[in-house]
């Protein structure tokens, strides 16, 4: 009764405020920015349903067998097991390099570095490195990695190996792994620092056993999701040469031969599926980034849930 | 004078210093810290030793006229520029009249007007969206864009258009826009909108006359950033646009086109058969240095307004 008797109130106040008129362009207004939200929901939603229908074909009559197929240049026999593979062994060697190197540097950047020209340098340069277009990237990769390092990253295979492709797709990823990680060490409170310093710890033990640990989950959250970025990356593994048609991958090879060796990732296989003309090659190409996307949109809603799980309010 | 530090109750300096083991290992992390920051720096300025270089090398091997004709054909010594920039500047301009208004409604919808419940469960799926892969959206463009909306609204638009490119790098643009403008309008204090209804105005009028121009460095920043992001978007151009190997000078959005994107990646897989050598393949070094300036240049200005927002609450 009292609920009912405050909305009546509410409702004639409200309505003796607005003049007993309703708010009509308020009401379009809402409904128009909504319209605008849905809009790119709902193209979202297309998206997958377009490309689930294009891929209907290939997931249902060769499903496991299009997984674990060789590239081939007949339609009908040609998967995406290479890709997937090379995509993991680039990816893994990318969280091997960049997350060590770019959480070093935000710790550096956020913790130790005081607020000096030279290091307000060095964080408006990362920001700009995280907004570089990744072709530039790739071009970079291949006069570095591919052109110059060709002895270290693969004689036989002209540079254009898993080292190149990993070292570049790090260089790539590096600044946004920094940008994430600062943020997440930033919400640390500046109290628990003070708490450690007060009983004598120095900077390092301070950031060891205090910040790192509460801003974990947030670095965490994070990297996977630049790692994730690195797996769709395609424009880069162009000009550091990923292979885009038939490739062969013998097995009984050690790691390192491996790693000099040439390779093919599964954003580069889409690629060249795409422009193949005929509509199987399309399905395959549909196929492919349904395996993709199943991927990386699994690995995002990880790291959003483990985001929400550990959001902490100071 | 030397019994000052003999006496039992009084602290040297040495002592108040620490232990040596402590302080030597603070010194070999805070120094291994501070490479690792450094590497950035390192990074940019091999980007722009490598790019500049071998432009400049490229600039000096070729005949400058060819650098205006009537299209981009490398092969053929046509390295036509304003065939590029229009090309980048038609799907830069398109990609915003995309995300212009669904990335600020969706912001002001998200920051103004959704429960906090609808926030936390629409914010991450905007946030999906634009993890979504470039090449995803390239296969999109070409298989339902162009053939389902292009070519049906234009019957002169052929399977690569720019303009079906373009739409899909707005698509691509959408979540950049909407979370950047969306975390400036978030971040306005409350104060301002609680003094508006204070004094009578309504939902619409706080959002569009308090929030926005409150807000609006912050908004300006994120179109920036769209704006290089659209500039630098390659996969969907190469898969979408159509210009492998060339194409004509155009300032229709419907025919193929070429960006400067587009041009690199071109040339970057035709360079299976020529092996990074000659002059057609050299060509993108300059146009990767450009479209390295002109994104640089973006970023800087997007920083700046940024700053803005930052240092006025």
């Amino acid at each position: 009764m009292a609920a009912v008797a405050t909305t009546k109130v509410e409702e004639s106040v409200r309505l003796a405020l607005t003049g007993r008129r309703a708010d009509v362009r308020g009401q379009l207004f809402r409904l128009a920015l909504l319209s605008m939200l849905l809009v790119a929901l709902g193209v979202l939603i297309v998206l997958i349903a377009s490309i689930l229908i294009d891929a209907w074909p290939v997931l249902s009559d060769r499903g496991w067998e299009f997984l674990t197929s060789d590239t081939s240049s007949l339609a009908s026999r040609t998967g995406v097991r290479q890709g997937v593979v090379g995509s993991l062994i680039l990816v893994g060697i990318v969280a091997v390099i960049a997350l060590p190197l770019g959480i070093a540097s935000a710790i550096y950047l956020q913790e130790y570095a005081r607020d000096t020209r030279l290091n307000r340098l060095l964080i408006s340069n990362v920001r700009n490195l995280a907004g570089v277009p990744s072709v530039v990237f790739g071009i970079l990769g291949f006069v570095i990695f591919v052109q110059a390092l060709r002895g270290f990253t693969g004689p036989n295979s002209y540079g254009r190996s898993y080292l190149s492709g990993a070292l570049t797709l790090s260089v790539l990823v590096m600044p946004i792994v920094i940008l994430v990680s600062m943020e997440a060490l930033r919400t640390v409170p500046a109290s628990i620092r003070e708490a450690a310093y007060g009983v004598g710890a120095t900077r390092w033990e301070v950031v060891r056993s205090h910040v790192v640990p509460y801003a974990a989950p947030g670095i965490f959250t994070g990297t996977i999701l630049s790692l994730a970025r690195a797996f769709g990356e395609t424009a880069p593994l162009l000009l550091v040469g990923a292979v885009t048609g038939y490739l062969s991958t013998p097995p009984g090879r050690g790691v390192w031969q491996i790693l000099q060796e040439q390779y093919t990732a599964l954003p580069t296989q889409i690629f060249a599926w795409s422009k193949l003309p005929g509509e199987d090659w399309q399905a395959n190409a549909a196929a492919a980034i349904i395996v993709l996307l199943a991927a990386i949109l699994a690995v995002n809603l990880v790291a959003i849930l483990l985001r929400n799980r550990y959001a902490r309010k100071w | 004078m030397a019994t000052v530090s003999q006496d039992p109750r009084q602290l040297t300096l040495q002592q108040m210093s620490g232990s040596e083991g402590r302080r030597r290992k603070e010194h070999v992390v805070r120094a291994l810290f501070a490479a690792a920051a450094l590497l950035g720096l390192v990074i940019s300025m091999a980007i722009v030793l490598a790019l500049i270089g071998r432009a400049v090398v490229w600039l000096t091997d070729i005949d400058l006229r060819w650098l205006w004709s009537d299209g981009w054909f490398p092969r053929r010594n046509d390295f036509d520029l304003l065939t590029i920039f229009a090309g980048t500047l038609i799907i830069a301009a398109v990609a915003m009249a995309v995300a212009t208004p669904l990335g600020l409604g969706a912001a002001m919808y998200l920051a103004e007007y959704a429960s906090p419940r609808a926030r936390r469960v629409l914010k991450p799926i905007i946030e999906m969206l634009a993890s979504i892969p470039s090449v995803v959206l390239g296969y999109f463009a070409l298989t339902v864009i162009n053939p389902e909306l292009v070519q049906r609204l234009f019957s002169g638009a052929g399977t690569f258009n720019l303009l079906g490119a373009g739409l899909a790098v707005g698509i691509l643009t959408v979540p950049l826009v909407a979370t950047v403008a969306e975390d400036a309008m978030y971040a306005v204090p409350n104060a301002l909108r609680e003094a508006a209804y204070g004094i009578g105005a309504r939902r619409r009028t706080v959002t569009t006359r308090v929030v926005v121009p409150a807000a609006v460095s912050g908004i300006v920043a994120s179109l920036i950033l769209g704006f290089s992001r659209a500039v630098g978007e390659t996969m969907i151009v190469a898969v979408a646009a159509g210009a492998t190997g060339g194409a004509l000078r155009t300032f229709n959005p419907l025919d193929r086109g070429q960006t400067m994107t587009g041009a690199i990646s071109s040339l970057a897989i035709g360079s299976d058969q020529v092996q990074g050598s000659g002059v057609a393949f050299a060509s993108l070094y300059f146009v990767g240095l450009l479209l390295f300036v002109i994104t640089f240049v973006l970023n800087v200005l997007s920083e700046r307004f940024v700053r803005r927002v930052r240092k006025s609450y």
